[in-house]
Parts: C-alpha cells; structure tokens; sequence
C-alpha cells in the first residue's frame, strides 16, 4: 500500500472536519494510506510571515523535519498550510543565511531536516499519482446533475504553480469530470476569496465572496467545489449576509472536491461529512 | 489614511535608507526593475479597498517615503493571494514585498491604528508561540474582544450552525511538546 505522511492543519479539526473526513475516506477506498504527522504544529499561516519571517520558517521546518522521518511526501490539504511548508522550502533552498538559522533552531530540539520531503497537495496526488484512469474506475455512481464550479483560489496553484498552472488551473476540473460531473467554465476559479479577510474586515471579505458565487450562479452552478478550508467556510457561511448587503440571493452548495468524489466513488453522503455543510435553499440531491 | 493620496510629501519626508533596506529582504530584491506598469494594481482583488494601489506602495518605497507606506493599510490589506507576484512582468514578488513591509511597519510601531488585521495577526502569532497550535474560534473571539466586542453578537448566528455541525472546536488545541517548539522559536531570537 502506498502511504503518505499527512498534515492535516488546525482547521481540519475544526471549520474543515468534513475535508478531513473526505479526505480520509476518499484515500483508504484507494487503497492509499495517511499516517499522521506526529505532533505537527500550527503552520504559521499569513500571520507568521507578517510578524517574523525567520520564525515563519522555523515553525514550517519542524513539521518538513518530523514529516522527513516518515515518507517521501507529506499531504497537506488546507492552502495556507501547503503554501506555507513549500515557502519555507523555497526559502531555504534559497537563501543559506536563513536555511543555517533554521537548521541550528532545529538542533536545539534534536532534530534535522535535509530537504528530502516533497510537500503534496491531496489533488495532485489524486490527478497525478492515481491518475484520472484509475479514478473512473472507481466512480459506481456518477455526479450526474451536478454542474460543478471548479474553485481554486489561491494559494494551492500560487505562486509556485507546482502541479498546475498558476492563474488558469485545470486539474480540478479534469477530476470532477472524471467523476462524471457537468464543470461548468468558471473564469473567477483562482481568484482569491479574501482568506482571513471576512474575519477582520468583513465588507471587504464578504463582498469578494459575494462575486465568486455570483458569478458560479450566472455560469448556472448548482454545486461549487473547494479545495481550501478557509475558501469553503467563507463561501458557505456568509451568504445570509450577502443576500441582506446586495439584495440578492447567491445561494449555493459549497463542498469539498472530496466529499463529491467520495459521492462518486458511492460513499454514503455521512462518511464525507455532507451532514456537516449548511444546507441551502437548493441543496444537492446527496444532501437533500 | 485616506488623505494619504492628496497631502503633498517634501525631501525631509524621505527616509534615504528605506529603500536599500526593503530591497535587501527577500523578495524585495527586484524592487528596482519595476517599471509602474500597474499591473500589480490591476491585478489585485483588493485594490479598489485600498488607499494606496501596490504599484503607488512600489513607487513610494523606491523614493524612501517610508510614513507614507508602513501607515498605509494597503500591506495589511494584501491578502496574499500572489496574483500580482505571479503576473509581474518584471518578476518582482509583490506579495513578499508587501510581508517585508508588515513586518516592518510591526517593529517599528507604524502600521495603520486600531485596524483589526494586524491585532489578529499578534494574537494568531501569540496563541501559535504558546501552545503550537491555533485554535479559530478562540483567535476570532480574541480579535473581536480587542476591537470591537459588539461583533460577538453578530457571529453567534454562524457560530451556532458551527456547533450543530461540529465544525467548532472549543477547546484550545496545543502540541504534546511546546517547550522543544519555543527552544527552535527563541534560537531564531539570535542573529
């Protein structure tokens, strides 16, 4: 069996639990296994680099360090967290000032990181690794009905663009087909969705928001796909806010990208975690 | 802020270190290649919010303008989505100019005041430094006790479908071994 080391991230014990959920279940029916990196901590996010950047690296290394003693790649599903540990390598291969800094930090806890871990979005390993073949094997009851706005937002294709391009992405959509979905064109699919914004400056956020589901409502989305668990908590739940702030209704399922292929692979709608997103005024036929 | 964009600026404005000073962190390096093509600012999902565009903030760190930039909301604004960074023509990686600029505007006390972005990020940053991990709904409860309490309020409609959900964890979550985390923390301390 093939197994990956997985970080998971804070948000997916809380705001993203069904992502880990899916996630988890949408691996084991592929016979691939997540062993959990054992006392990961938090990846820093934004607000590291915006208070220090040194310590931004640091906190990313010891997850790289304790992740390199396990697997070849390290999963990690939420955005922030994947770009965070792929900055931090690029920072590192980049400038050995820092890289020396970081390493020393490292002794004083015992441990070392050499550069050998491959960090990996849970979608590239799906479209990349198992490939597309393979998944529609697997896929016994197709998204039938399912017009999917495929979303990226930001941070899982820039600004390294590791397994897709980096302003129009296609691996996601390539997936939702294969699981036998309508995806539907979606030109906002890797616009930002404000992040962290719709906490401390909710208009602003909200407003970002409220174009992104527009727009997947004009190009008729029934269903739209996140990859990001800050991405899918900002699109889910604010759109009695929207509605109240523009006067008009922009409602939409918003869900993992694992939780339709779990659907697909026909996983009960319970053991992706549907039970756990907000229902809408037209849910999905799986969450109805 | 918004009277950011009329006053006019004068030599003695000018700090003739800022610029080296930026474009010595990383990132910042390419700081000299920009050619105010705006494309950064056309770029950006935020700019219409904000009070300055990235190109302006690019143009006045290069002329030394430093008040002018680090009390500007625009890096605070930066939600570091790298579409600017990645459509740069001159490769300059506007994103990371933008952290360089956080941070500095953090030491030396000059970011914009009572704006809730930076107080969320030192309370992120706090919570992280302690227990190894963040907890969200302690981070925004803390945000809102800082800046405004009546927030609250408002959330509770969201945070009760959370609860129901059981997408909201109460507890504050922390690693196994914090003291081994706040050792590689405090080493980065020293230059």
């Amino acid at each position: 069996m093939t197994a990956y080391a997985y970080y998971p991230g804070c948000s997916l014990s809380g705001l993203g639990k069904p992502y880990d959920e899916s996630l988890r279940a949408v691996f084991s029916h592929l016979g691939l296994g997540l062993e959990e990196v054992p006392d990961w901590n938090c990846c820093g996010a934004t607000s590291y680099m915006s208070i220090s950047e040194d310590k931004a690296v640091a906190l990313a290394a010891r997850n790289l360090a304790l992740a390199e003693q396990m697997h070849g790649a390290i999963v990690v599903p939420c955005a922030a967290c994947f770009l965070v540990l792929t900055k931090a390598q690029h920072m590192m291969a980049e400038y050995p000032a820092l890289a020396a800094k970081v390493h020393k930090g490292l002794q004083t806890a015992g441990l070392a990181y050499h550069g050998r871990a491959v960090v990996r979005h849970p979608l590239d390993i799906l479209v990349n690794d198992v490939g597309l073949d393979v998944i529609r094997t697997k896929v016994t009851r197709p998204l039938a009905g399912y017009r999917v706005a495929p979303y990226y937002g930001c941070q899982v294709v820039r600004p390294y663009g590791t397994f897709d391009d980096p302003l129009r992405p296609q691996t996601l959509d390539r997936l939702m087909a294969a699981a036998g979905a309508q995806v539907v064109d979606y030109p906002l699919k890797a616009h930002c969705c404000g992040g962290s914004l719709t906490g401390t400056m909710e208009e602003i956020g909200v407003r970002l928001n409220f174009l992104l589901l527009k727009e997947a409502r004009a190009r008729a989305a029934n269903v739209l796909a996140t990859v990001c668990p800050l991405c899918q908590y900002n699109l889910e739940a604010y759109q009695g806010k929207m509605r109240r702030t523009f006067n008009e209704d922009v409602s939409l399922p918003v869900v993992y990208f694992t939780q339709l292929l779990g659907l697909a692979f026909g996983l009960s709608p319970a053991s992706v975690g549907l039970q756990r997103n907000f229902v809408t005024a037209e849910p999905l036929p799986a969450m109805a | 802020m918004r009277n950011g964009t009329t006053h006019c600026r004068y030599a003695e404005d000018v700090n003739p270190a800022f610029p080296a000073e930026i474009m010595a962190k990383p990132g910042g390096e390419a700081l000299r290649d920009c050619i105010q093509c705006g494309t950064c600012s056309g770029a950006c999902p935020m700019s219409v919010h904000m009070d300055l565009t990235p190109r302006r903030v690019i143009a006045l760190t290069r002329a030394g303008l430093e008040r002018d930039v680090l009390e500007s909301a625009t890096p605070w604004l930066c939600a570091s989505c790298y579409e600017c960074q990645v459509r740069c023509p001159r490769e300059i990686r506007v994103t990371d100019v933008m952290y360089a600029l956080k941070r500095r505007a953090i030491e030396k006390g000059m970011y914009p005041k009572r704006f809730p972005i930076p107080v969320l990020a030192k309370a992120f940053y706090n919570m992280v430094a302690t227990h190894g991990r963040n907890s969200e709904s302690r981070v925004l409860i803390e945000l809102a006790l800082r800046t405004n309490p009546f927030s609250l309020l408002k959330m509770a409609p969201v945070g009760l479908k959370l609860l129901k959900t059981g997408r909201m964890a109460l507890g504050q979550d922390h690693i196994k071994n914090p003291k081994e985390l706040k050792a590689i923390l405090d080493a980065m301390e020293e230059s």
